[in-house]
């Protein structure tokens, strides 16, 4: 190969204290400028692998095996100080809930550029010049307006639109993108997906794109890791997963997944002896995984 | 058409808006239903769907009186409810039985869930034969009787959303309000409480105001669909009519906007018709 990828993860395994796997033996790797989706169901791990890469996961879950290489780089082998700065300035994170991510009681103008600022050592005029032009790119037309606003101030679309923006404009190499569009209206939801993809195309950035919905998936990825309890069930490129799931799970989500031009043959329950495999699936893994690790 | 059970004729509902509140005095009232017009036929499941700010949850508190319309009249099985006091309504409560988006929030934490769901059984009068009715009330949402001396902490989303329709259904009501009953939810068990309430409808005859912002859910369980934007009806018909033929611009606009799970190069490159504003 000749460049590297821009995110390989290798076996990684993460554990809670009671030593429960969270994360089990998960491979993928992430192409410069490629949308791979992470999709799955609530406890599948999706958004603990996002985290893993950020280098933000909460206390309890411990990293206990495999690597995360970003860039040629591993980042396992770095100094904390050293990792905090190599994905502060390769990587940007586009959360679910902006109510959550900006703070309530300062101004969006100050909140998009401290970090270009602190992290990335800009000058100010540089980080609000460069500010303005991202808004540009979010189709937001009256940036001193929302420069001065409050987050509450702004509409939901508005404020993801405002952090998209903020993902961006340190022309990050890799996204993650956990779930941006999930508590967004329909057509709100389209417009993001639209401004995100083109972003991407015009940044050239690979983006990890964590989503529970497979129509999600579908437009917006060009691979695609299925996920039940932290193990990687399938992988594939997106087209392919859509002309042949390969994995009963995958074919039961993509089956229970509503769809209006079909109401009938969608929204089908998860059939039990699909989940009955699944665990049969998990618990071997888990044993085979424990045998060298005592 | 069957005969309707709730006729509703020129509701408007209007609430304060807090936003504008003075700080000494009251804050001025902002119409949230602007006059609507429609009736929800006997023993059938409709649909309301609309974005947020649409007022769809507004209309659904409104049928069930948990709001007082300003204006218009609301008939419920022959009778006027429109400015029924909490005294009157009391004796229809029971067959304006609700289910809401997160059971985790309308079930109490502090009761098991043979307290949850005898609990509104006792305030009809159906104190007598409790244990029977609870152990069929859990029968009939598929949940094992030892689940009766479990607490709503103990159960998984699904689970849980299934003690909230045992408790609406316990009663037999004649009308149920499902107001987002499924959006918390995996696909996997979405799927699953569809088919459960699917079934009791049918099984039970319920009239059934099914509130929810997603078309491919609606398209599934409703009989009729009414959409609606900025606290008005857009367009409101028969369900197969509405996806095969969408007469409204707004309703084609949220159809196109479904990400639909299939490969389609070409989703992302047609915008949504920008909307006018409010």
């Amino acid at each position: 190969m000749s460049a590297p990828n821009c995110l390989d993860i290798d076996k990684l395994s993460a554990v809670l204290p009671n030593g429960q796997r969270v994360l089990r033996s998960v491979s993928l790797s992430v192409q410069p400028g490629e949308v791979r989706a992470l999709v799955g169901e609530s406890g599948a791990g999706k958004t603990m692998i996002g985290k893993a890469v950020l280098g933000v996961l909460p206390s309890s879950v411990r990293v206990v095996e495999g690597d995360i290489v970003l860039e040629g780089q591993d980042l396992g082998r770095l100094e904390p100080k050293a990792r905090r700065t190599l994905v502060g300035a390769r990587t940007a994170l586009i959360p679910q809930d902006p109510l959550t991510a900006l703070n309530p009681s300062r101004r969006i103008g100050p909140q998009m550029t401290d970090r270009l600022v602190r992290i990335l050592g800009w000058s100010g005029q540089r980080a609000d010049q460069r500010t303005r032009q991202l808004l540009d790119e979010v189709q937001i037309r009256d940036p001193d307006r929302v420069l001065k606003s409050y987050p509450h101030e702004l509409s939901g679309g508005m404020r993801q639109r405002v952090l998209i923006a903020a993902a961006f404009a340190a022309e990050p190499r890799l996204i993650v993108a956990d779930e941006p569009t999930t508590a967004l209206d329909v057509t709100v939801q389209k417009q993001i997906l639209r401004l995100i993809a083109q972003l991407q195309r015009e940044h050239g950035t690979a983006i990890l794109f964590v989503t529970h919905d497979l129509g999600v998936v579908a437009k917006i990825s060009q691979k695609v890791s299925v996920l039940y309890a932290g193990k990687v069930v399938e992988e594939a490129e997106t087209e392919t997963l859509f002309a042949a799931p390969q994995h009963p799970y995958t074919r039961a989500l993509m089956a229970a997944t509503p769809r209006y031009t079909d109401p009938f043959a969608s929204l089908k329950p998860v059939d039990d002896t699909v989940l009955a495999g699944l665990k049969q699936e998990i618990a071997t893994a888990d044993q085979a995984w424990r045998r060298p690790h005592g | 058409m069957a005969e309707p059970l709730f006729s509703v004729r020129g509701l408007k509902v209007a609430l304060p808006d807090m936003t504008r509140k003075p700080l000494v005095g009251r804050a001025p009232l902002v119409e949230i239903l602007k006059g609507l017009d429609f009736d929800l036929p006997k023993g059938s499941v409709t649909g309301i769907v609309g974005e947020s700010g649409s007022g769809k949850s507004t209309l659904g508190r409104a049928l069930v009186r948990l709001l007082e319309p300003s204006a218009g009249t609301v008939t419920f099985d022959g009778r006027d409810i429109t400015h029924l006091t909490e005294a009157g309504l009391r004796p229809l409560r029971r067959n304006l039985q609700m289910i809401f988006q997160d059971p985790m929030s309308s079930l109490n934490p502090r009761h098991t869930i043979f307290h949850i769901i005898a609990a509104p059984l006792k305030q009809n009068g159906l104190g007598d034969n409790l244990r029977d009715r609870v152990a069929e009330a859990l029968d009939r949402v598929g949940l094992p009787q030892g689940f009766a001396s479990r607490y709503r902490h103990e159960l998984s989303g699904g689970q849980r959303q299934r003690v909230g329709i045992a408790r609406a259904l316990a009663l037999s009501p004649q009308f149920v309000l499902a107001d987002e009953i499924v959006s918390g939810l995996d696909v996997s068990t979405q799927a699953q409480i569809l088919t459960l309430l699917e079934k009791l409808a049918e099984e039970m005859g319920l009239t059934v105001a099914f509130i929810s912002h997603d078309l491919s859910v609606i398209r599934r369980l409703c009989r009729q669909v009414i959409v609606m934007r900025q606290g008005a009806i857009v367009e409101a018909s028969a369900t197969e009519a509405l996806f095969d033929n969408p007469r409204d611009a707004y309703t084609r606009d949220l159809l196109a906007a479904i990400p639909l799970p299939e490969i389609d190069p070409g989703w992302l490159d047609t915008p949504s018709a920008p909307r006018a504003p409010a």
